[in-house]
């Protein structure tokens, strides 16, 4: 599309069953009741003078410029705080209205900087359109006055700047901050001329106050004093094109916004169904990732990891590839070879890495990041309801009346998603918080959690347990649901276990460490405020017990009747953009696409006739599994697609020793990351802006993703797996990824409706897209659970081999920040580290007086399997005995110290429970020094200097 | 593979089906490792020392075998 301003309705659509006809300027209009005079007026294609108006905002009825004349009412109301009547005559152009705006604009303009030809915003600015649009010609007041036009930028942040001259003191920004983001960080300092927009408290800028770099103020100020960097450097945007975030699970789709082939600004897509509008500091401005000097762009190979790099041709890199990929499966069998689908990449791309293995490598060695996150979701949710995903869409948060929170930091890591739940919560819903630290949405501004359980790290179930216990015992129950909805036999083995009294919250309260008051007044809000909605993350999954744990929530979300409805479900909140997705499209081991099992014969013959190859009817390896069979010598050569997994996994060194004894490790990504220090072949990647396809998000909907740039490698990385395909002679022709998307659904009852065409002409759908479901299905389970009837899982708490002692006294749990993703690769590479240019280790006032340390102090942080050092934070958001830390820099390398514990049924990693000691330290270990080196030896091209990492 | 690994990994299961009933828990095991595990991990547990698996664990390992 060419560069248009998203509409603005200049107030919030109104959803109403009763319809309101009236008359504006002569025309007749029905609209919902409750909507604004302003709104009906765009509807109507009209369009009313507005300066402080904005349909994601309340109305707030202070600019004065959108009056308008009723017939039968006096004086000249504001549209925009005017609900329409039955009836009502409104007239939005007269002389009297005309003279009205133009004092009001000429007293705008009186103090506005008249420098339009050299602004940033020239051309893009409501004020200047607004000047115009009431036909203001001059301004009586002069310009000799008392003004604000010699105030200092703000230019703190390192992606947007804050002119205060161009201010008019609308307020969007202070209300976007409050109404759409919920931080508060903004406010209107000053009364009457000296008004002024202040981030924080006086002394703070924008970058030292609670800001959180949303971007809700930039794209809520109408002028040019919030302005991204980049427009001013650039220039305004020409054209726009619509496609999905490639961060996080919520999936936000954006406008990105270009000149040319440079991208100018990614601005939140008001129609996006997941995002609404908003945005976080990750989707909205950290894509410089994209064009960063450490980017690879050229294939390379090498024999060995201690050699160089040498650059190659395509076809070179390819064919060497292919070769040795062959020859090790002639050797070694065809089950000596897999690889590691990416749950960044399109659902395209996954389906192809896994194709290529399945079809051509001839393993089901095939697993994917998921292994390391939600894998117990996919099995937990399959076992319970017998669908491996969520039950709600985001929206149904609005809805809810209870939110139970376990496990999961949405503020940092779904920031988005985060700020619908906190308006939610402003309006009155109730939170209940599982969480062994303190996260934000325990306390922040206009947000207070009912209840917050600081469980001991690993006690999830026993905590879950006694919350039915709870629900079963005092008869909260809601046996009419349980009883048409469920396996009536299965409920009553479960409620008779949960009842025992060992399961009692007085009983387990040694091993939670939940007092057993707040948990059964906990379980009392759950089980009887209304709408009970369970949203969790990787608290839940990455534990011994990951699986359990979301057997144990799919319980009482059953044995309350939150099911199948708005406002109630399991909402588990996916960690990467794509995990969902990669997830459907056959990434694990023992499943093909839809989640149907390996061995279904019936299934397998389907693909089986579609790819014209047999299949290998067992399960296959998943990551942990492969390492082990690396070490062993039966598992020889990996073809890893956008995955760290050397980072990211646990207990870095056994991931090493896996790497390094295979014989052949392909790595496609973007830059040279961890895991490329063990590799043979390096395919370069290329990024979300460059390619077409679709992320799956974690509200299981499917959106579009579109090229609005050219592959700096040449390729996408579709492209790349087709032709690595055909170099081992497989003969795959895809044009398009649409082409790809279509065999998916040919192939996969669940996607059986979806097409690129009709995603282009829904915006989304979430999935199952099918006969039954022909425009998808925001609720699951409404008419009955999708395995029949519900089934209610015995969930016993075993603890984990993982335990503290004297030697190892602490629980480190690990966990993600705002302004960092994953393993770092991409924000590491912009302007985000100045928020978080290290990771640092949460440690308690107690524990640390105990060891001598304080802020800023470089501590060893040191566990049965590894040790690392990484500078202390002392905070009490942390429990005595917990210590706490992320994993996004490859510096401390956080999972050197965790271990290889895992989930019982998923092998998931027990990221979240290491027995540690924390000690003084005086700087990085050996081991670091030592990593650092071996880095940079890897890292080395033939004929380049050192390459970054 | 890693014996101990793997005898870990089908302990751990065995115990956290153990509460429902050890006639079902050894079903559910076996069915379990049939679902997930890749067919040389089997293999390797079938080769070892079935001392250190518990009695479920070893129950079902004797199922799969049985079954093929």
């Amino acid at each position: 599309m060419g560069y248009e301003p998203q509409a603005d309705f200049g107030t919030p659509e109104v959803l109403s069953e009763i319809t309101v006809t009236l008359t504006i300027d002569g025309r007749p209009i029905s609209v919902p009741a409750g909507t604004s005079v302003m709104r009906a007026a765009a509807e109507s294609g009209g369009s009313i003078p507005k300066l402080c108006a904005s349909d994601n905002l309340a109305a707030f009825g202070s600019c004065r410029l959108c009056l308008v004349e009723v017939d039968g009412m006096r004086g000249t109301p504001a549209s925009c705080t005017t609900p329409v009547a039955e009836g009502m005559v409104v007239h939005t152009q007269t002389p009297r209205l005309q003279r009205l705006r133009k004092g009001v604009m000429e007293l705008y303009i009186s103090d506005h900087p008249l420098d339009c030809l050299t602004c940033s915003a020239n051309n893009d600015c409501e004020l200047q359109d607004t000047a115009a649009q009431v036909g203001l010609r001059d301004v009586r007041y002069g310009y000799e006055g008392a003004s604000h036009l010699g105030l200092g930028v703000d230019s703190s942040n390192p992606y947007f700047d804050f002119d205060p001259s161009k201010c008019i003191a609308c307020s969007r920004c202070v209300r976007a901050c409050d109404e759409v983001q919920g931080t508060l960080a903004l406010t209107m300092d000053g009364r009457g001329f000296a008004s002024t927009i202040s981030a924080g408290q006086s002394a703070d800028n924008f970058l030292s106050s609670e800001c959180v770099s949303c971007g809700a103020c930039v794209q809520a100020c109408p002028t040019a004093t919030l302005q991204e960097k980049a427009v001013k450097e650039i220039g305004k945007p020409e054209r726009a094109v619509i496609t999905t975030c490639a961060y996080c699970g919520v999936g936000c789709t954006f406008r990105a916004e270009m000149r040319g082939e440079q991208l100018v600004r990614m601005v939140p897509w008001k129609d996006g169904k997941a995002n609404r509008g908003h945005s976080c500091v990750k989707g909205r401005f950290a894509w410089g990732y994209a064009h960063h000097k450490d980017r690879i762009t050229s294939p390379m190979i090498r024999e060995s990891i201690d050699q160089p790099w040498r650059e190659v041709s395509w076809d070179e890199a390819l064919s060497h590839t292919a070769t040795r990929l062959n020859a090790i499966k002639a050797q070694h069998g065809a089950r000596a070879l897999g690889g590691i689908t990416s749950s960044r990449c399109t659902n395209e791309e996954t389906f192809l890495v896994q194709k290529l293995v399945r079809a051509g490598f001839g393993s089901n060695n095939v697993d994917t990041c998921a292994r390391v996150c939600h894998s117990p979701t996919g099995y937990g949710l399959k076992q319970t309801f017998g669908t491996s995903a969520g039950t709600q869409d985001f929206d149904s948060v609005m809805d809810a009346d209870v939110i139970l929170l376990i496990g999961a930091n949405p503020t940092d890591a779904h920031p988005v998603f985060a700020s619908r739940m906190k308006r939610r919560l402003r309006q009155g819903a109730k939170l209940i918080v599982i969480d062994p630290r303190r996260i934000d949405l325990v306390r922040s501004p206009h947000v207070e959690a009912a209840h917050h359980l600081p469980l001991q790290p690993g006690t999830n179930v026993a905590v879950l347990t006694a919350m039915a216990h709870v629900i079963v015992t005092e008869k909260l129950a809601d046996e009419a649901f349980i009883r048409e909805r469920c396996d009536w036999d299965e409920y009553q083995d479960w409620a008779a276990f949960v009842a025992d009294e060992r399961h009692s919250p007085e009983a387990l309260e040694a091993v939670t460490r939940v007092p057993a008051a707040d948990l059964r007044a906990a379980a009392r809000l759950y089980a009887t405020g209304g709408n009970g909605a369970i949203y969790y993350g990787l608290g839940v999954t990455e534990h011994s017990q990951g699986s359990s744990t979301v057997m144990a929530i799919a319980n009482l979300a059953m044995a309350t009747g939150n099911i199948g409805r708005r406002g109630v479900g399991v909402n588990p909140l996916r960690g990467q953009n794509n995990v969902q997705g990669a997830c459907d499209m056959g990434s694990f081991p023992h499943e093909l696409s839809g989640y149907r099992h390996i061995s279904d014969g019936a299934t397998r013959a389907l693909f089986e006739a579609d790819w014209g190859v047999a299949l290998d009817p067992d399960p296959g390896l998943r990551i942990p599994n492969m390492l082990d069979a690396a070490v062993d010598g039966s598992f020889r050569a990996l073809y890893v697609q956008g995955e760290d997994i050397l980072q990211s996994d646990p207990n870095t060194h056994h991931v090493a020793a896996g790497l390094k004894a295979m014989d052949l490790v392909i790595v496609h990504d973007l830059f040279l990351n961890e895991t490329a220090n063990y590799a043979h072949v390096f395919l370069p990647g290329s990024t979300f802006l460059e390619k077409d396809g679709t992320f799956t998000n974690a509200e299981r909907r499917i959106q579009l993703v579109r090229k609005v740039m050219e592959p700096a490698n040449g390729m996408s990385d579709w492209q790349v797996t087709q032709a690595l395909a055909n170099a081992m002679g497989l003969g795959w022709s895809y044009s398009h990824p649409r082409e790809i998307m279509d065999e998916v659904a040919r192939l996969t009852p669940s996607f059986a409706g979806v097409s690129f065409a009709r995603l282009e002409e829904a915006g989304s759908l979430q999935w199952p897209v099918n006969a039954a479901h022909p425009d998808g299905s925001p609720i699951m389970h409404e008419d009955g659970f999708v395995r029949g009837k519900g089934h209610f899982v015995v969930t016993d708490y075993i603890p984990t081999d993982e335990r503290t002692g004297p030697r190892y006294p602490l629980l480190l749990t690990t966990g993600r920040i705002l302004s960092q993703y994953n393993v770092g690769a991409q924000t590491r590479r912009t302007e985000n580290s100045i928020w978080h240019d290290e990771d640092v280790l949460e440690i308690h006032p107690t524990d640390a007086e105990n060891r001598g340390l304080n802020t800023g102090d470089w501590v060893r942080l040191a566990s049965r399997t590894g040790e690392t050092t990484l500078r202390a934070l002392v905070t009490d958001r942390v429990a005595p005995g917990v210590v706490y830390t992320t994993f996004h820099h490859p510096s401390t390398q956080a999972n050197v110290v965790t271990t290889d514990y895992s989930d019982w049924a998923t092998n998931c990693p027990e990221y979240k429970v290491t027995a540690v000691q924390v000690a003084p330290s005086n700087g990085p270990s050996d081991w670091q020094r030592d990593y650092d080196a071996q880095a940079r030896q890897s890292r080395r091209i033939a004929g380049h200097a050192e390459a970054a990492e | 593979m890693n014996v101990d690994t793997l005898v870990m990994m089908a302990n751990q299961i065995a115990r956290n089906l153990a509460a429902r009933g050890e006639e079902v828990a050894v079903a559910a095991v076996a069915e379990h490792i049939r679902d997930f595990w890749d067919p040389r991990m089997i293999k390797a547990l079938h080769e070892a020392a079935r001392d250190s698996l518990e009695p479920i664990a070893r129950a079902a390992l004797t199922r799969l075998g049985d079954s093929g």
